[in-house]
């Protein structure tokens, strides 16, 4: 299926990641090959086939459901781009 | 032959037998990496870490009963968060981290007292075949083909581990294997690589790039330290849900040479269209080999093999597409400058674009694209049910008394850098179509090298095992290793 220049702009809008107006062509163009690619799994019969969730057949482990951590507010935000009072900060998001 | 060319298993007994300090043995190793700068390989380097670590090791040794990677130096594929030391998973939007905590891998290897030299170039997210998408810049491989100063790629994800390890800057490295990042690049520059079964290694604070396919594991000069390294890196970790709670098995002791009675399987799949006929020939040669050392030989069929690569480059992106998504320019790494009247959409969609480069994104988008409303079933699912009908080949050869399966690693030997910069993107997917079955499948792989091309480059064959049975995989890797007798090294030119 081709993926034509209104459906690149959306995918961009839908990933957060923004393309230029100009770039769109190209990204489409990309995208449409690589979609193409994936059509030969069209020619697999795939009847009354479950897709495949876990790679392992195993049961998931359980835990209590305790804290086991936490307290560590400093570490959590030491990496952040910009954090105030204790808090990660962002541009205002609610007027 | 300075130390730093050692394997591990040399370095193991030399250190145990007072020949060596684990401190001259890592200072040979750090001058080796300061002169392999041409390289690329290491793209931040640990020597004080390095120094205390070693020192560390020294005294364990002389107090007796040290764990056999005691005191080897090693270097660290940039997707293992390794606490206060930067963690960039070879991209500019992880610009500046800094994890808090250091990986379960690379704990239990500090844990045995491994030395860590530094961290190693990568293709961006591990989403590459060349290591020409990292933020580093291109990882050089320390071959070259006969006659000719032309750079080639040490392959990738794992470029820089696999240049590291080949130019002997290091005895050993991690990697990490979601289509064929460890055993790609290993064949590419003439070392071991093994992938282990899915859960046999945590995926604790390794970056992720596909959650149901990556896997953890060793980029070695031998089979031997393949077996050593695997054995310190595994073990079940709450702290990974699908991390096996079963006991890790004495990998070393299970190389006793003998593969009298294995039945090895040759699938009629792997015999691409247009496969190099020296490619052919090596795998011939394997053949050849093993019947040599008395396993059966017998043809079998994967029959989905060829929907491999399409199920994987959906199911690959849209699992990356979601863990990727953090990457918002809030908790960690860059964010973009913004403008007045910027809200946090514009922030989030500025920072990912700056951020991440060209094939991280197209791979987001395809990923976003196969996941949204209206193609989630035409696509995603259906790669899924492929995926499920892959693994069936697998186990119905196995079931049928298969031990192992001998095919090529990769469809070539290794190319030069930018040689497939005007290739469309598929061309350069095509360089994973030997390995990637078995990420799908959640199978061990292995690829040793076992010849050189006519041009003087690297070839290897890879072998596929049983689920959790890396210890018969890594027995039938040791007898191949012993029959090619490979011993090429890269003529040193950096």
């Amino acid at each position: 299926m081709a993926i034509d220049i209104d459906t690149a702009r959306k995918v961009a809008k839908l990933a957060r990641i923004r393309v230029e107006e100009a770039d769109l062509p190209k990204l489409a163009g990309q995208l449409s090959g690589i979609l193409g690619f994936m059509e030969q799994l069209n020619e697999v019969d795939v009847t009354g086939v479950e897709p495949m969730t876990s790679v392992t057949p195993m049961r998931l482990k359980r835990r209590a459901d305790v804290v086991t951590d936490g307290n560590i507010q400093a570490q959590v935000l030491k990496n952040a781009p910009d954090a105030r009072e204790g808090f990660f900060a962002v541009p205002k998001v609610v007027e | 032959m300075s130390a730093n060319s050692w394997t591990i298993a040399a370095a193991r007994d030399a250190l145990r037998k007072g020949e060596i300090s684990a401190l001259d043995l890592t200072m040979s190793c750090l001058t080796a990496i300061d002169a392999g700068d041409d390289l690329n390989a290491f793209v931040h380097k640990t020597p004080e870490i390095a120094l205390e670590q070693a020192r560390a090791a020294d005294q364990r040794i002389k107090a007796g009963n040290a764990p056999a990677m005691c005191g080897i130096p090693l270097g660290i594929k940039d997707l293992f968060c390794t606490k206060g030391v930067p963690s960039q998973a070879g991209s500019n939007i992880l610009k500046g981290f800094k994890p808090e905590y250091e990986s379960t891998v690379t704990t239990k290897l500090f844990g045995a007292g491994a030395v860590m030299l530094g961290k190693l170039n990568m293709d961006e997210f591990a989403m590459g075949s060349s290591n020409e998408t990292s933020c580093y810049g291109n990882v050089v491989s320390p071959w070259r083909r006969k006659g000719s100063d032309v750079a080639l790629t040490p392959g990738g994800s794992s470029g820089g581990s696999a240049s590291a390890v080949a130019a002997d800057l290091c005895l050993a490295a991690t990697g990490t294997d979601t289509g064929g990042s460890i055993r790609q690049p290993a064949a590419f520059s003439g070392i071991v690589g093994i992938k282990p079964t899915y859960g046999r290694v945590s995926r604790w604070g390794i970056v992720a790039f596909a959650s149901s396919l990556d896997q953890a594991g060793p980029m070695t000069k031998s089979v031997r330290d393949a077996a050593i390294m695997l054995g310190a890196m595994c073990g079940h970790d709450p702290k990974d849900s699908t991390s096996a709670d079963i006991p890790v098995p004495d990998f070393e002791a299970a190389l006793t040479g003998d593969i009298r009675g294995k039945v090895i399987g040759i699938p009629k799949e792997y015999r691409m269209d247009g496969m190099p006929a020296e490619i052919e020939a090596l795998w011939a040669r394997g053949i050849e080999m093993m019947r040599d050392a008395g396993a059966e030989v017998r043809d079998i069929s994967l029959p989905h093999t060829k929907y491999a690569l399409p199920a994987y480059y959906v199911i690959a992106p849209a699992e990356a597409s979601s863990n990727l998504a953090r990457y918002d320019g809030v908790r960690y790494g860059h964010r973009a400058k913004l403008t007045a009247g910027d809200g946090i959409t514009e922030m989030y969609e500025k920072t990912r674009a700056q951020g991440f480069g060209p094939e991280v994104q197209r791979r987001i988008m395809v990923g976003t694209y196969v996941l949204s409303a209206g193609f989630y079933d035409a696509y995603y699912n259906r790669a899924r049910k492929v995926r499920a009908l892959i693994k069936r080949d697998f186990e119905t050869v196995f079931e049928a008394g298969v031990d192992a399966i001998l095919t090529p690693a990769t469809p070539s030997a290794a190319f030069g850098l930018g040689e497939m910069s005007d290739a469309d993107p598929i061309q350069m997917y095509l360089n994973d179509v030997f390995t990637v079955t078995v990420n799908l499948a959640g199978l061990p792989g292995i690829s040793v090298p076992v010849g050189l091309d006519s041009q003087g480059l690297p070839l290897g064959l890879q072998l596929i095992g049983r689920p959790w049975d890396e210890a018969e995989l890594l027995k039938c890797a040791h007898v191949l290793e012993s029959r090619a007798g490979f011993v090429a090294k890269a003529e040193k030119w950096w």
